[in-house]
């Protein structure tokens, strides 16, 4: 027989006392009539680690209380302690679905405190891999939605289309994600050789496959029975509740700030913003489907663009631009050859050059910015302070995924618990950039 | 309407305000906080209705040591205006703007967790990503990164400036 151990310590709950709330008010004990259950934050529906505590009277959903924080990884708190370049490579893992936004959103920060423009062929490679990037978020949230209703197909089809995507990312920047690929001034590196005929490839192949999905789905009865007016949202509680995206434009509003506050070049490209009435789940589904297209649309005049020929991709003035040269090998991609012979054999002040920026980088001037891009989930802003230092004094990141979470106890109390999966899905919270 | 155009058209009610970099910067007293969060969003020519974000920034050796961050949107203008509200070591306190923006719940929870800055009003005030028996506000400027105990028996973590780093 074993005997019970005494364990030293609290026991360790994150959510502290917020079970508590869920007493009556009135008597002070927990109602007898209904049952309070744990979903998460390892459930399989929840993207991620979330944790939902619900209040069930029956199949019905009384309350509902999301609980938070289980992937904070103290983001924010690390690129205070590390050089403006290296803040890069931690704000990527933020939404780790769509990278390329948070490095995107970053350095358009860095770069209006700098004050510098960015090359105009870099401008173009940032939109193409943001929008390729799009698609990839939102195959998914297709996929893994279609997975939580036993749509096992759809998981299929999404996750091979974005390996398709995955495989250019990589040949791009050497890595399927976390990229680190858009810098301070610029991109790392220009696409390497063979990248725009990859790219080709998939652009001929991809607007097949999203009509493969919506064939499958549209209609169908059982995809129509678990979306169709589930986790309604009005265009006034959206605004209300901070929620942006997806969301937002499947109930009717034409936010989108591609358009509204353009970016990077976007007033430069020829594409719709996707609008449904509805603002229920089978909605928001309609809306990526559409926006799959519109990236489509944009990816293809970005890769035409391209093709017009070479130039810089980061800024030429060495006091701010990158120095590192990468260049693809037979292992992949490295350092340059040529750029490693330069500083190691032929000028000593390249090297003095390479080692300082490396190390130090560059002094940002004393300021504070606030810039926003359209990530898959909506607004994604990055609030920017420097105290004139080499370090960042303070990055905030205003990610859509915390904002729009914050809309699910209202799109699901009052209704049954199958509905909170496809009600998850549809809001499409990612947990890193939840919890960051 | 420009950026300029607004911040002089705020300026005849709420003089404090800089236009830098192409963003308008308002700083207010705490105690009219809330008086010009709501004329911003009623004004016909600011409409500034949509918040999108709150923060706070530490400055352990100014005074005041807390600046509040509210970021204002206009969903139809699709313009940005700051306001900025300051909060002292000792009282670091300001009204909730949750009556206002009901967003404001979880962007306030995050600032106090982060700060340990009080938003007088809200309606549920705790932490949300750190655990609720947290010790301490871990970003404000005099908490190190790392150099917390950690959960393993016998481990320690020093904090990343003593680890010979950057």
């Amino acid at each position: 027989m074993s005997t019970r151990r005494d364990l030293p310590g609290a026991l360790y709950d994150p959510a502290g006392d917020i079970a508590e709330d869920l007493r009556d008010p009135a008597t002070g004990e927990f109602r007898q009539e209904t049952m309070i259950i744990n979903m998460g934050p390892q459930h399989p529906s929840t993207h991620g680690v979330l944790r939902l505590l619900l209040e069930l009277d029956g199949e019905t959903v009384i309350r509902c209380k999301p609980v938070i924080g289980y992937l904070h990884t103290g983001i924010e708190k690390n690129v205070e302690y590390r050089t403006w370049v290296q803040g890069v490579t931690f704000v990527t893992r933020a939404d780790y679905v769509a990278p390329f936004f948070n490095e995107l959103a970053y350095c358009m920060a860095v770069e209006r405190l700098l004050g510098v423009d960015v090359p105009e062929r870099a401008q173009v490679i940032r939109v193409l891999v943001c929008e390729l990037n799009r698609i990839t978020s939102h195959l998914v949230a297709l996929a893994t939605g279609g997975l939580e209703l036993g749509a096992v197909s759809v998981m299929l089809y999404g996750l091979r289309e974005r390996e398709l995507i995955m495989d250019i990312f990589e040949a791009i920047t050497g890595l399927r994600m976390n990229h680190a690929y858009i810098r301070p001034g610029g991109v790392l590196m220009d696409l390497p050789e063979g990248s725009a005929r990859k790219i080709r490839d998939l652009l001929d192949v991809l607007p097949r496959r999203i009509d493969e999905y919506e064939t499958l789905l549209n209609d169908n009865p059982i995809w129509r029975e678990r979306n169709v007016g589930v986790a309604r949202l009005s265009a006034e509680r959206c605004l209300e509740l901070g929620v942006t995206g997806p969301p937002l434009r499947s109930a009717g509003v034409a936010a989108d700030l591609r358009k509204d506050e353009p970016y990077s070049g976007y007033e430069t490209y020829d594409f719709d913003i996707v609008t449904r009435a509805e603002g229920d789940a089978y909605a928001r589904y309609r809306v990526r489907i559409d926006e799959m297209r519109e990236s489509l649309r944009i990816a293809e005049q970005a890769l035409h663009r391209l093709l017009e020929g070479p130039g810089p991709v980061m800024v030429e003035d060495p006091k701010v631009g990158w120095p590192v040269k990468l260049s693809v090998g037979p292992d992949g991609i490295g350092n340059d050859p040529a750029y490693l012979a330069h500083i190691m054999e032929d000028s000593m002040e390249a090297l003095i050059h390479h080692f300082k920026m490396v190390t130090q980088g560059v002094d940002v001037p004393e300021g504070e910015v606030y810039t926003t891009v359209e990530a898959p989930r909506g607004e994604l802003g990055m609030y920017v302070v420097s105290d004139g230092g080499h370090r960042p004094y303070r990055v905030k990141i205003r990610d859509p995924s915390f904002v729009n979470l914050q809309a699910l106890p209202d799109v699901i109390e009052g209704y049954l618990v199958a509905d909170i999966i496809p009600a998850i899905a549809s809001i499409d919270p990612v947990m890193g950039g939840v919890d960051r | 309407m420009s950026v300029e155009a607004s911040a002089a058209a705020v300026a005849r009610r709420y003089p404090d305000i800089v236009v830098a970099r192409g963003e308008a910067s308002l700083v207010v007293d705490r105690g009219v906080l809330l008086e010009a969060l709501t004329w911003l969003r009623d004004e016909p020519d600011l409409q500034m209705d949509f918040l999108s974000s709150i923060t706070a920034t530490h400055w352990p050796d100014r005074d005041p040591a807390f600046w509040l961050d509210y970021e204002l949107r206009s969903m139809a203008r699709h313009e940005r205006l700051r306001v900025k509200v300051a909060a002292t070591e000792d009282d670091p306190s300001v009204p909730s703007v949750t009556s206002l923006f009901p967003t404001a719940d979880w962007h306030e929870r995050e600032t106090f967790d982060f700060y340990g800055i009080t938003f007088d009003g809200h309606p549920d005030l705790r932490r949300i990503l750190l655990p609720a028996d947290w010790d301490g506000f871990p970003l404000r400027k005099d908490q190190p990164l790392g150099g917390v105990p950690t959960w393993f028996r016998g481990a320690t973590m020093p904090p990343i400036d003593e680890r010979g780093m950057a």
